[in-house]
């Protein structure tokens, strides 16, 4: 079986499954972590008891989120030896400090505090324990820095050189670090998160409200949901912008076919809102396009001239289909969040907020979105960088492991049933919790079996604490 | 055996380092999920259960430091053992995966569901275990590298002497769970520990013996180095020192101690690490690739070890305070979660 098939296909395809996974629980508890951190900080400082169990509340969800994310996590850090060695012996003296970079600074971090933030609240305090929210919130971010950094030199590198034994070194750390597309993509990835989980709070919220509209709890997490929504859905178009303009100086091929360029243009290239890239045949079908618009966007002039895939060797391609269509996919769910923002404010301003039905059920429709996007949104960036893991200087064929199609067939079937059954169950788990309204002495993780229920609760005891500081 | 101290050999201790505090601390972990099926009272999982929830995270961020750090101080050595060991640590990272997640869904099931994750716990726990065993075992026997790649097939790791590692390293698990649960549990569940306890330790004892046993047999250095001079001088204080842990270990059970068992088998598991490490100086990938061939370029482990200096010490400084914050007996419903 699988003796047919291409090793390297399937590893690829082993990858991006992995990876697809892995990143859905980060995207979701990097936000979530400082939306906790925040809700403890404004418990602490107002002593108001709606702030404590919403806290409590996505406590819960944020457990099993990042349990998730944690073992698809250890995957990832092993799947670059067994299945891309080669890649790992070129690249391992510039990538591999800085994942071990992450891993002495985030991962200990959040794995140190995890436990005293789940469970420690009556052992240690609010105070000590709101320091332990933090640094897990802060472990969360750190993580994303070094992750995005090493993800950005594969992307751009700089900073390196190239020894005898054919390994990428390090010439200057600094420029490996902060290489040219990595405070963009740092940015990009940060407010994906935020927006993320920002539209699983507004949903959750929207859900509970629609069937009681005067619950407390919700209709705090909802207004935060949408001034998240309405402040940084926009600064996320922004921040995109900046990031597509930043491609286009470093990696302008994968700009060409998040564009479908494959003709170039002397005098203002269009731009094609829809149509069916052809790759074989070199052109984009069915294309529905702006003349000029193109241009605007990315030069800021109607007549400047844009090169397109024309002028690419054919092998140095990336799939044009699925860059074309990842990107449009990502842009319409940014820009529907938008639209989710501006309903919101208008929704604020009529005083309807709470009640409003569109209001709700526009929010619900949303809840996946941002899974969408970030999805959509790294589709984008890993398929137009192809056909390269170092860009420009190894290419994917070549980084991959001596390994035959069986032995990578099969663990791809084994991590496909697994993960769907495993993550799938979580998934369920995490919408069981939101199923329930958050209620008054709402219970953390330690706290939801019977028999404490009926005695003090931690939570209780803690606001008491809390207030009377 | 006169190495200059080189950064190289820094950073092989670092790793090593890594991977033991792994074992030390995943170990336990990974032995009450293997013990899981002989606790078949739900009130004795949940304590099983609550006395590493709060840790266990921590526990396996080890292993991902040893992987990383391995690819980052050490990449043809990672590039060459990852697909040779392909199969094992593949079932590992799905073992992890299964255990990693009943943490928190054990919690979350109906109760009609009850025990769902109880057996992925224990399934997952003992196949992680058996995995890194083998694959211990796949590195000691040697694997084919040509060029800077590995050689081999894909099955090249299962053999006898993989299998006996694999089998040794959860029996040795297994101990380290019951040992932990005679400290951290009390009244019948701590009985049942104990007497687990007596008869892991007499399997651990075999199976110590077994791998010291087969691992001359492997090759020619092993041989030399455990029994001719000057290697003997070296080596022959680590057969003693495993007879007299054993005897004090035997005498703590016998005490009915509640710290000693498990301190001591954690002392027996760095002996046989330090025995480990003996037998395979200097190489990193055995009889094929030492640890200089395999560094990483100097300027790499450089940036790394100032990381390292620092960072370490304070890991395991918040690290230690964590389990400070969970010290003491866990009680019957009186637990997190």
């Amino acid at each position: 079986m699988f003796e047919g098939w291409d090793a390297v296909v399937l590893a690829r395809a082993q990858f991006a499954f992995t990876m697809s996974f892995h990143i859905i629980f980060p995207a979701f508890s990097i936000g979530l972590a400082s939306y906790l951190a925040v809700l403890e900080a404004l418990w602490l400082w107002t002593g108001r008891e709606v702030f404590i169990n919403l806290f409590n509340y996505w406590l819960k969800i944020f457990a099993v989120a990042f349990g998730m994310g944690v073992v698809s996590g250890i995957v990832m850090s092993y799947q670059f030896g067994t299945n891309w060695s080669v890649f790992s012996d070129k690249a391992g003296p510039v990538i591999g400090p800085l994942m071990a970079y992450e891993v002495l600074t985030a991962f200990f971090l959040e794995a140190g505090f995890l436990g005293v933030m789940l469970f420690g609240l009556d052992r240690v305090g609010p105070r000590l324990h709101f320091l332990a929210t933090l640094m897990v919130a802060i472990g969360t971010l750190i993580s994303t820095f070094w992750i995005l950094s090493a993800n950005s030199w594969m992307q751009t590198p700089a900073g390196y050189g190239i020894n005898a034994e054919g390994q990428f070194i390090a010439v200057d750390w600094f420029k490996v670090i902060f290489n040219p597309s990595f405070p963009y993509r740092l940015v990009h990835m940060v407010l994906a998160a935020y927006l993320t989980t920002a539209l699983v709070v507004g949903a959750v919220a929207a859900f509970h409200l629609l069937r009681d509209p005067h619950l407390a709890g919700p209709r705090v997490m909802f207004s935060m949901a949408m001034w998240m929504a309405t402040l940084v859905a926009p600064l996320q178009i922004f921040a995109g912008d900046q990031h597509g303009l930043n491609t286009l100086e470093h990696q302008p091929v994968k700009i060409m076919a998040m564009e479908g360029h494959f003709d170039s243009h002397n005098d203002g290239a269009p731009l094609i809102l829809f149509g069916w890239p052809d790759q074989a045949a070199g052109k984009v079908k069915y294309a529905v396009e702006i003349p000029k618009l193109g241009s605007l966007i990315l030069k800021h002039s109607l007549d400047a001239p844009m090169a397109g895939l024309d002028t690419v060797p054919r092998e140095n391609w990336p799939p044009v289909a699925i860059t074309f269509w990842s990107f449009r996919i990502m842009v319409g769910m940014g820009l529907l969040m938008l639209g989710l923002g501006l309903l919101s404010l208008w929704a604020r301003w009529r005083g309807t907020l709470y009640h409003s039905r569109l209001m709700l059920m526009s929010a619900i429709a949303m809840a996946p979105s941002g899974f969408i996007a970030v999805l959509a949104g790294w589709i984008t960036t890993e398929t137009g960088r192809q056909p390269f893991t170092v860009y420009g200087l190894l290419r994917t064929a070549d980084s991959a492991s001596p390994l035959a199609a069986p032995a990578v067939a099969s663990s791809l079937i084994a991590f496909i049933i697994v993960y769907f059954l495993v993550f799938g169950a979580g998934v369920i788990y995490m919408l069981r919790l939101m199923a329930a309204p958050p209620h008054q002495g709402e219970q953390g993780p330690s706290g939801d079996k019977p028999a404490r229920a009926a005695g003090i609760t931690p939570a209780a005891g803690a606001a008491a604490r809390g207030t009377a500081a | 055996m006169t190495a200059a101290i080189d950064i190289a050999t820094v950073w092989a201790f670092i790793i090593a380092f890594a991977v033991f505090v792994y074992v030390v601390m995943d170990g336990f972990d990974l032995g009450l999920g293997i013990l899981f099926p002989l606790f078949p009272r739900k009130a004795d999982r949940d304590v099983i259960m609550n006395s590493v929830a709060p840790v266990w995270d921590g526990n396996e961020t080890w292993l991902v430091l040893g992987g990383g750090g391995l690819m980052a101080a050490f990449p043809l050595a990672y590039a060459v053992l990852m697909p040779a060991l392909y199969t094992p640590m593949i079932a590992m990272l799905i073992g992890l995966v299964f255990r990693g997640v009943a943490f928190e869904f054990r919690w979350r099931t109906r109760p009609s569901e009850r025990n769902r994750w109880d057996i992925p716990f224990f399934a997952g726990s003992l196949v992680a275990a058996l995995a890194q065993g083998v694959a211990l075992g796949a590195i000691l026997q040697g694997v084919q590298v040509e060029g800077r790649q590995y050689a081999g097939g894909w099955w090249d790791w299962l053999t006898p002497f993989s299998m006996l590692t694999g089998v040794a390293v959860v029996v040795g698990y297994a101990l380290l769970g019951a040992t932990w649960l005679v400290m951290k549990t009390e009244g019948e569940l701590r009985d049942k520990a104990y007497h687990l306890s007596w008869f892991l330790l007499f399997a651990m004892i075999g199976a110590i013996g077994a791998v010291s046993l087969a691992t001359p047999f492997l090759h020619i250095q092993y041989t030399e180095r455990w029994f001719s001079w000057p290697g003997i001088a070296l080596t022959a204080p680590v057969p003693v020192a495993v007879a007299i842990v054993t005897v004090l270990l035997l005498r703590s059970l016998a005490r009915k101690r509640d710290y000693q068992p498990f301190l001591l088998t954690l002392t027996l598991f760095a002996l046989s690490y330090a025995g480990l490490g003996i037998s395979m100086w200097p190489y990193i990938v055995p009889q094929s690739i030492t640890i200089w061939q395999a560094a990483s370029p100097e300027n790499s482990q450089v940036f790394m070890l100032f990381g390292v200096a620092v960072l370490i010490p304070l890991i395991l400084g918040y690290t230690g305070w964590a389990y400070w914050v969970f010290r003491g007996k866990v009680k019957p419903g009186s637990g997190y979660h």
